[in-house]
Parts: C-alpha cells; structure tokens; sequence
C-alpha cells in the first residue's frame, strides 16, 4: 500500500500547485483520523494494532478521500468523512479485506448527502481566483472559517467544469459556448487537468509496480471515452467530448486508486472489465442525468454491490476443464 | 470438444514450440549449491529402515519374518492388490524388526516398517537381466510388478501400472519429465550430466513398453550441461527412436506433469481423464534409470539419487540405498550447520518438514533440505486476504485461489469444490506470492482432507444403509416365506384330503378333513398346532413309500417325539379305508371350531382339489420337515390320538 | 382512483398467475424428506435416538414427532444439518441419548466367544461373521460401532475399539500458522 501512496504523491503535488497547500493540512488530519480510527477500532476489537496501521490502507482511504472534497472545507469536515469511511465502512464490517464498499467512497457519498454546500465549494485554480489565497490565509479558513479582511467567500470560488457544465446546459446553452468559460482548459478544467495528468502519471507507475492490473483503469478509461463518445458523436452541441470526460472531475483518481481497491472489486480478469465498465457507465449517467455534477462515488458503490455476481458469473476457465 | 483445448493451445504456438501455461512463479533457485560435487556414494549404515508405505497405494504384504537373512535386492515385501509396489532388501543382512516407526509423512505418525540389520557384504541375490528388446510386452510389464519401482519423481506412483497396456489407448508420446522445476532440487539434473547414456537406455524401454512413436525430454533451461549431455546421449543412439531434448523456460511449477506436457506439446489434459487417455505417458528420468537398471542389469529399485542440501557444511547429490537413516546422509554431506531447526523433505514449495529427524530415505525421498531461521525465515503472521487476486495470476491450473481460501477456511465445502478445489496440485505458488502471507496449501490441504473424509464417512454410511435395508428385507422375506410355508402345508393337508376323499367311504370324512386342513391353514398362529395337526391329517393319505418318508423325515425332526410318530406312521394307513365312525367325531369337533371361526368350506374344498397327489405328498414332507422342536410335545399327542383312533377301529 | 385500483387488482392477478405458473413450470423435484433426513443421519442404526433404526428416527422426524437433537454418533455437525434441512433452530445434543463418541468399531475377543450367535441376531448391518458353536468375527470394514452387540453377549467378549489415527486416514489441520522450530538431535549415525 506504500506504494499507492507514493503513486499519489505527482497528484498531490500538482494539487498543490494549483490550488495552494490547504489539501496538505486535509491530509494530515484525514490520515491522523484514519489512525486514530483505526487503532481505536482494532484495540476495541481486540486485534494486533501494530501490523494493521503498518499497512498503511487506513492511509490510502484517508488521502483518497482528502483528495475528493474540496481543499478549503472546514478541518471537521474530513475528519467526519475519514471516521465514517474507517470505522462504519471498514472496520465494522470487519476491517481489512472484509469491506464490501470501498470505505473512501462511502465516506465521500456520506460528506455529499450530509453537508452538499460545503462539499461542492470548491476554490478557484490558483491561476483564475479573483484573490489568490496565501497557505495561511487558507490555514485559517480550513480551521476557523475566516476568510481574510475584504475578501469574500466567492471571490475565491467557483464552479468546477462538470458543475458549471451542468448548469450551463440546463440554461439551454450549447457546448461549443460554454466551453469557452475560463474555468475549462484544454482537456478538462483549467488547473485541474494537470492534477488529473498527474494522476495518470502515478497510476502507470503502479502499473510498472505490477500494484494494479491493467484490466480496471484500460476497461473504466475506454468504456468512460466509448460511451461518452457515442453521445458526444450523436450531439456535440450537448454533450462533452470523450476527452474532457476523461480529464474531468475524478476520472483518473478513480481509474487508477478507487476502482483498484482489491478488497471491494471483483478478482477475476473478465470480472474487472466488468466492473470497470459498470462503473464508467454509470458515472457518466450520473454526470449527464443526475442530479450530481460527479458520479463516481455513487458509481463505485454501486458496482460493489455487483461484485459478488460479477465474480461469480466470470469464473476463468479451469486447467483442463471445458468451461 | 477435447480437441477443441488441444486446437485452440496450439493456435499460440510460440516460436520455440513452447505452450505456456497460466502463471507460474520464479522463486530464488538454490539450486548450484548442490551441483559442485559429483553424485557421492554413501558407505553402507549401521541400519536399514523400510517403510511399507513408500508408494501411492495398497500397503504391500511382508514375505519375510524376523531373523530372516536377506541378500541385496531379496524382495521382502510383494505389492497387494492393483496398485502397489514391492520392496526390496537394500543392502544383505538380517531382518532385525518388523515393527511401527516414525515414517517421513507429514502426519509424523508411525507406520510398520521392516528394519535390516546389514552385515556389510552388500551381497546381491542371482540378478536376473531380461531380453527385453525379444521378450513381449506384457511379460515385461508383468514382471515389472515384482520390480518395486514406483515414480521418483516425487509422486511414488507404481509404474507398472502406468505402463500397463490397457487396449483403449495408445500411447502415441512419451514425455520425460526433467524439467526439475522446484527450487534447491538437484538429483535428476546431476543424474542427466553423470547418467545420460542410462537415462536414454531406460527411455528406449520405456518407449518400447508402451510403443510410444516419440520421446521429448522436457529440461528447464537453468541446467544446461544437463541439457547438453542428454542431447549428446541422444544422438547417440540410433535414428529410429525419435527422440527429443525440449528445454523450457525455468517458471516453476513446469516439472508438474500436466504443466510440462503444455510446455511441450500445447495438450491440455482433461481434468477427468489421464494422459494416455490423450495418448500421452509422463515419466521422470530417474525412473527411467531405475527401468533400465531393473532390465538389462536385474536389479531392482533399492536405491535413488537424493539431494542433501540446504544449511549443510558440503550440499551435494548421493545414491542413497533406501532405508537409509536420514542423519546417515546428512553426515556424509558434512554434517547440518549450528542453527538448524529441521529437515524438509521435498523442495521448499512442495515438501513438508519432517516430523522428525530419525526417519529413513524412501523412495519419494528425492531432496532432503536442512532448514534454518536464515534460509526460512518464520512466516510474518498471516494478514486477512485483500483479494489482490495475484495468486490467481499465479496459479498455473488458473484457479481462483482466493475464493478457495475464503471457502475452505469458514469450513465451505461444498463451494470449494464447485470452485475445483481437487484441480490444486498444492504447487504453493499462490502462497509464495501472496502479500498477506497467508498459508494457502494448508487450507486447501485441510478442506481435501476434510472432503475425502466425510466422502469416506458418507460411503461408509451409505454401505450401513444399504446393509441395514437388506437385512430388513431379509427379516421381512423369511418371515413372509415361513407363512408362506405355513399356508403351504395347509394346502397339502388339503390337498391330501381332497385326493383321498373317494376312497374315503364317507363325504363326511372328506368334509372333515378340508375342514381341519381350513382350520390349520387360518390358525397359523404357531408351528406347534400346525406340525402336530399335519401329521393326522396325512397319515390317512399315505399308501405309498413317499409318504411313509414324509411322515418319518418328520418323526425325526421331532427328536422327542420319534417313537410316537414312527408309530403313528406305521400305523396310519390302516385307518384310511375302513375307520369313518372316529373320523366323523373328529367331524364335529372341527366343525364346531370351524363354524366359531366363520369359514366356509365349499371355496376351501374346491381349491384343494387341484393339485396332484405326488405334489401333495411332497408339500407335505416339506411342511413336515420344517415342524419345529417346540412342537415336539404336540406333536407326541396328536401321534398317539391318532394311533389310538385307529386301535379303537 | 378505480382505475388505479383497477390496474394495482389487474397487476396482482397477472403476477400472480406468473408466480402460479413458475411455481408449476420450474418445480424442483427433490427427495422426499424421509430421504433426505435420511441421508445426514450416520446409518449406525444403533437406536439410540429411541427409535429401531436411522430410517424410522428420519421418518419420526419427518412427520414432527422426533426432535433433532437424538442422534449422538450423528453429533454436532449432524444436529446443525438436520437443523439446517429442517429449518429449524439448532440445539445441543440430547443427553438422555447419549453422547457423541470417537468412531470405534466392535472387537471380539476370539479366546472368549463361545459361539452362541446371539450377536450376530443383534447387528444390523450384518458384519458380524460366524456360526453356531463357531468364533464369530467383526468385519471391521463394515461395523458401525453401534454397539447393539456388546449387550447380548452372555460372555463379554466383545469389547469397542476406537479407530486411531494412521496415515491412511490422518487429515491435514486447519491452519493455525504454525511457527515451529523442531529440536534436532545431535547429528548421529544410528
């Protein structure tokens, strides 16, 4: 697991580059509250503390879901997500390798149910907020809720792409035109893309590691581009292309750290493309119906539900045996 | 739909001819430790200990006794049954024990064994070479049975069995196994670069047993001098017997029979069938020595090539007569360095540690391995399973190892083996790439064991039933068959009266004896009544020697009522022509009870009238013969009522 | 608010019909129950449990008047699969029928028997061999360690052997990762 969170390490960075330190503190306290949850809940549990924490998964739960609320939320904020994520989603169920949800995700669906204003206020990109906040201006946000003198609350945010998309469309206006909107950038949104290329870059070294499979990130990347390109093909005016999908919201955190979560996806090879599928369909369903701007949360947890099927309906062929 | 696996493998031909199979891992060789220094030759022990129980199958039965003097390769115990093999003397001496010890099996339970002590002259019995290449097949492979010599490479299947000629298939390929895949495992690769010519004869024997039209040798290509000196042996021997060094990649585990005929042919086995069922034999070189040896030399297997490696002062490969003490080998490699905890038979992946370090070399013996905290390190605790699945990608038979574990270890059986649990060949590949450190073999060790089990328990259980259902139904059966009898008897008496009845004087007469033969047949309450009835009833019947044998054979049966019976007999006949008056008295006695009863007597009388006299008298010595001993009394009673009925006349 | 209630009257006898139907159409033709309690039942026939034999403890169990908690050589695993089959909770073991014992089978002391048959009439799977005036035998193979011999006996000489463990039937454990360190004698040449 050490080695996902080195994988993690070029999105963080790149993180930081456009969107200031604050998501350093986010990680510090969620993984501080990832331990704490942890040991707390294997010591009730009567289980050895030491190997548990050294594995570092409560850690990888803990930045995965950091990375997926906005970075200037208040310090309660994910250290309720990460304690849900930990001790409801993982440890109740019976921790490491019995968790039929992927915890991260569980505890972002949560955050996004409980408190919807907070989790969709995200800061502007460094490079477009009207007022560019200092690490501890931002410091005192995360834990105060202060925001410097004369500055206000918009001032430093705005809609990401998928919302601003949304919206957009529901105004009946055309893609080509909203695209134009500063927030977007070459690929996905302006900033966020580089984090997202960032991404890509730590999860072709956990591929080179022989961490991860190629099955999930090819089968939910190609399955994401196919069928938003079909709709893309069918409407340009309405829908996005394959390429801003790809690089928008959290595709590429989700193709190569969430769906790989071992524990709750399938096994099998077939199995995983799949899996991998489901959840790029349906992500893209939510992105396009439903009511959220991102879908993969409620995707990933939904394809979890699957994966007993899935696995049971993919068995590989046996040595010596027809089918 | 077989062939369509065999299609379909061969449509990946790579370049080299070499079909991959699923997964496999590298682990760390091990392996040049042992291959500095020739196949040394051990100095005869103080003591040979020989297992019974050294091959797959029935235990063989002992042919010697305690204190008997043994030559070198005497046979002492003969294979039992089908598949088994015998055992031979290793060494000459004298039988010293036959008594239980400590066997090398993973159980660490004692099992008999015959114990020599030698005396040193290492003397052998007349050897008895054969003409194989002019003797026919089938005395070949029968005699192979007296051979002892099972698969060395490990899994100790008698051979003979595996070269028996079974008619349905031919062997078209014969594959030797000198792939040698596990780490540490060094005996077959020093036996090809010392004993290639030997191998390649024992190949040609083997070939010729099964009339295989092709051989490939099949050598990982980490023992290339191996691989150098078979092909050399090869081609020295004549064209015609086409065969083949294949050298496959090192991927652990390609010296699984199955894996290897992948490796070189692209034929996947069916799970449920064997090899030559495809038409296809496997064996390992070092059973190819041991044919040639038992052949053109007539010696039978005593001995194998065994690699002492491991956390000794000198590893090296030896010729290890069987029966040989286990310290006596690791002695002879220089003794077992300070920290070693304990002995591995088998390689690191497949072997087990021996439950103790006093147990003899046999033959499945093909590795002992000293194990230390440096070459073994203890296994971390075991962590929970992540199903990172990598030991899916492992498993070479592309089982999902971690649905497996998780249904072996809460104990599911039934899913384990849906899941193809009996296709684990227990390689351990899964347990040496898994990150959780989770002892996999041993769970899928304890779910087989615990499946053949309660299969055992249930054919015991169904065998129980079945005998128990046959036992009631036997129960059932005679006890229907003694009323059956019973009705039988009636029918006789019935009969007899019936047939007698014109030369009855009287209507009446005949009408009272349906009646009795009635009231007898419905009674049926105890032999007794019916067995001293029968006899009044056939006595006026009988004019004809059958009768009187009847009636004696009967008398006899009632031992304490054997006079009055003879009597009764002796005198019956008299009473038939001329003795209505007691009979009608016996009339109305009967008719009484009758008419309490409620029977008619016309359907009775009918019905008797029909069978014939002769079977009559027959039935009727039947039923006679059958009279029981408590009925002797009533018997002695009805006799005398009847001769005094007839003395009144 | 008819035609609602129409449709949801409508729907229910559409569904039903379906249910009715599939009920019909994919009907799983299993053993009768007798059977199937039958088979979890451990065939020693030792009446234990009250009854002459497995088939007639099954067949009280069937029809509710046996308990399934009276088969001891069936033991615990027995009572949660008849708990199991017949869908009911499990319970301990009933002490009155005995306790579960390790598997023997019957042995008779050859010195001692004189012949009398009487076991043999006893044994319900016939796997006692013999005649009268003759040493009967045990077929091992074939005895269910009921003990239904051992009483009638007028002499007591036959006594239950439990079956030891050998390598034929020695099973490999549940994993407990082991971590054993065998002592080594000093290296010696016997």
């Amino acid at each position: 697991m050490f080695k996902v969170l080195l994988a993690l390490v070029p999105g963080i960075a790149a993180y930081v580059w456009v969107y200031g330190g604050g998501i350093l503190v986010t990680l510090i306290l969620a993984t501080l509250t990832a331990l704490a949850a942890e040991a707390a809940m294997l010591k009730l549990r009567q289980r050895p503390i030491q190997p548990f924490l050294m594995d570092y998964s409560a850690v990888v739960t803990a930045w995965l879901l950091a990375l997926a609320i906005p970075p200037i939320a208040p310090w309660w904020l994910i250290v309720v997500g990460t304690f849900f994520a930990i001790v409801i989603a993982k440890q109740l169920y019976g921790g490491l390798g019995y968790n039929p949800f992927n915890p991260a995700m569980i505890g972002y669906a949560v955050l996004l149910i409980s408190f919807p204003v907070l989790m969709t206020k995200w800061p502007a990109a460094l490079q477009l907020a009207q007022t560019q906040l200092s690490f501890s201006d931002q410091l005192h946000l995360i834990f105060s809720g202060v925001l410097p003198q004369g500055v206000q609350m918009d001032a430093i945010t705005s809609a990401t792409p998928l919302d601003y998309l949304k919206t957009q469309l529901m105004l009946k206006h055309e893609v080509s035109s909203i695209t134009q909107a500063p927030v977007f950038g070459v690929l996905g949104g302006k900033g966020n893309e580089w984090i997202t290329g960032a991404y890509l870059l730590g999860g072709l070294y956990l591929w080179q590691q022989k961490i991860i499979s190629w099955h999930l990130p090819t089968a939910f990347l190609a399955a994401l581009a196919l069928i938003s390109g079909v709709f893309w093909l069918v409407n340009p005016e309405h829908f996005t292309s394959p390429l801003f999908h790809l690089f928008s919201g959290a595709s590429m955190l989700c193709a190569f750290f969430i769906i790989t979560d071992p524990v709750s996806g399938p096994t099998t090879p077939k199995g995983k493309l799949y899996f991998a599928a489901g959840v790029a369909t349906v992500a893209y369903l939510i992105r396009v119906y439903g009511g959220y701007p991102d879908g993969i949360a409620f995707a990933v947890i939904f394809m979890n539900i699957c994966v007993p099927l899935i696995d049971a309906h993919t068995q590989p062929r046996v040595f010596g045996h027809e089918k | 739909m077989m062939n369509a696996i065999v299609n379909l493998a061969s449509l990946f031909k790579s370049a080299k001819d070499i079909f991959p199979f699923h997964g496999g891992v590298h682990p760390p060789e091990n392996k040049a430790q042992s291959t500095q220094l020739p196949i040394g030759q051990l100095p005869i022990p103080q003591k040979i200990v020989l297992p019974l129980r050294q091959h797959v199958g029935n235990i063989p039965k002992i042919k010697v006794q305690v204190g008997d003097y043994v030559l070198k390769g005497q046979l002492i115990a003969e294979a039992e049954g089908t598949v088994s093999a015998a055992i031979h003397a290793s060494t000459s001496g004298t039988v010293s024990a036959i008594e239980d010890a400590i066997i090398p099996h993973p159980s660490g339970l004692p099992d008999r064994c015959i114990t020599i002590t030698p005396d040193g002259k290492d003397q052998w019995i007349e050897k008895a070479p054969q003409d194989w290449r002019n003797a026919e097949r089938k005395t070949l492979v029968a005699s192979l049975r007296l051979s002892g010599i099972v698969g060395l490479g490990g899994a100790t299947f008698p051979t003979h069995i595996k070269l028996r000629a079974d008619g349905k298939s031919g062997v078209h390929t014969l594959v030797i196994n000198a792939a040698e895949c596990e780490p540490y495992i060094t005996c077959d690769d020093m036996l090809m670069r010392e004993r290639a010519d030997e191998i390649v004869k024992g190949i040609s024997i083997a070939q010729y047993l099964l009339g295989a039209e092709k051989v490939i040798i099949g050598i990982e290509d980490n023992k290339p001098e191996a691989a150098k000196a078979m092909e050399a042996a090869v081609n020295k021997v004549d064209m015609g017997t086409n065969m083949q060094v294949k050298i496959v990649p090192t991927l652990y585990p390609s010296g699984d029979a199955r894996r290897l005929v992948h490796l070189v042919l692209g034929t996947e086995i069916p799970y449920d069938k064997r090899s030559t069922e495809v038409g296809l034999q496997v064996f390992n070189v070092a059973t190819v020595v041991a044919l040639y040896r038992y052949f053109e030399l007539g010696e039978p297997s005593i001995n194998r090539i065994v690699s002492m490696t491991g956390n000794v002062q000198a590893p090296q490969n030896f010729e290890v007569l069987f029966g040989t003490p286990m310290l006596h080998l690791v002695q002879a490699a220089g003794g077992e360095k300070a920290n070693t905890t304990h002995f591995i038979m088998g390689g690191p992946m497949m072997g087990f540690d021996l439950p103790s370090a006093d147990v003899p070399i046999t033959k499945a013996a093909n590795c002992i391995i000293a194990a230390s905290p440096t070459l073994f390190a203890p296994p971390p605790p075991a962590m929970p399973c992540i199903r990172c699945a990598r030991c899916a990608d492992a498993c070479p038979v592309n089982l999902q190892p971690q649905e497996l574990y998780w249904f072996a270890k809460s104990d599911n059986f039934e899913k384990a083996n849906d899941y193809k649990l009996f296709d684990c060949i227990e390689c351990g590949a899964c347990s040496y790439v898994c990150p959780s450190d989770i002892p996999l073999v041993q769970y899928y060790r304890y779910a087989k064991s615990e499946i053949i089990a309660q299969d055992k328990a249930k054919e015991a259980a169904d065998l129980a039933r079945e005998r128990n259902d046959f036992r009631l139904a036997r129960i059932e059966r005679e006890k229907q068959e003694r009323a059956q009898k019973h009705a039988e008897r009636a029918q006789a008496a019935k009969n007899d009266t019936a047939t007698q009845s014109p030369a009855a004087t009287t209507d009446e007469a005949k009408k009272a004896a349906i009646a009795a033969a009635i009231e007898r047949a419905k009674a049926l309450k105890a032999a007794t009544q019916d067995a001293a009835q029968t006899e009044p009833a056939v006595k006026p019947a009988q004019t004809d020697d059958a009768a009187k044998k009847a009636l004696i054979a009967a008398a006899i049966e009632r031992a304490k009522a054997q006079k009055a019976a003879a009597l009764a007999a002796g005198n019956a006949p008299k009473n038939v022509a001329d003795a209505p008056e007691p009979v009608k008295k016996e009339i109305a006695e009967i008719e009484a009870r009758r008419q309490a009863v409620g029977l008619s007597e016309a359907t009775e009388s009918v019905t008797a009238n029909n069978t014939s006299n002769a079977d009559a008298d027959k039935q009727a010595l039947i039923a006679a013969a059958i009279a029981r001993a408590k009925a002797q009394k009533a018997a002695a009673e009805a006799a005398k009522q009847a001769s005094s009925e007839t003395e009144k006349d | 608010m008819l035609t609602a209630l129409t449709i949801m009257i409508g729907l229910a006898l559409g569904l039903g019909a379906l249910l009715g139907y599939a009920a019909l159409k994919f009907k799983v033709e299993g053993d009768p129950l007798i059977a199937r309690i039958d088979a979890i039942l451990p065939q020693t026939q030792c009446g234990q449990c009250g009854y002459p034999g497995c088939k007639p403890y099954a067949t009280a169990i069937a029809n509710g008047e046996a308990d399934i908690n009276q088969c001891p050589p069936g033991g615990d695993a027995g009572v949660r699969a008849l708990a199991d089959l017949m869908g009911v909770e499990y319970k301990p073991l009933n002490a009155e029928n005995g306790v579960e014992k390790p598997k023997s089978v019957a042995f008779i002391d050859e010195k001692i028997c004189i012949g009398c048959t009487l076991c043999i009439q006893a044994c319900p799977v016939d796997a006692i061999l013999g005649a009268a005036k003759h040493m009967h035998t045990i077929i091992a193979s074939e005895c269910t360690g009921c003990e239904l011999c051992l009483a009638p006996c007028p002499v007591d000489c036959i006594s239950m052997q439990p079956i030891g463990v050998t390598p034929d039937n020695w099973k490999w454990k549940h994993p407990v990762i082991p971590i054993k360190s065998l002592p080594v004698k000093p290296a010696q040449i016997a």
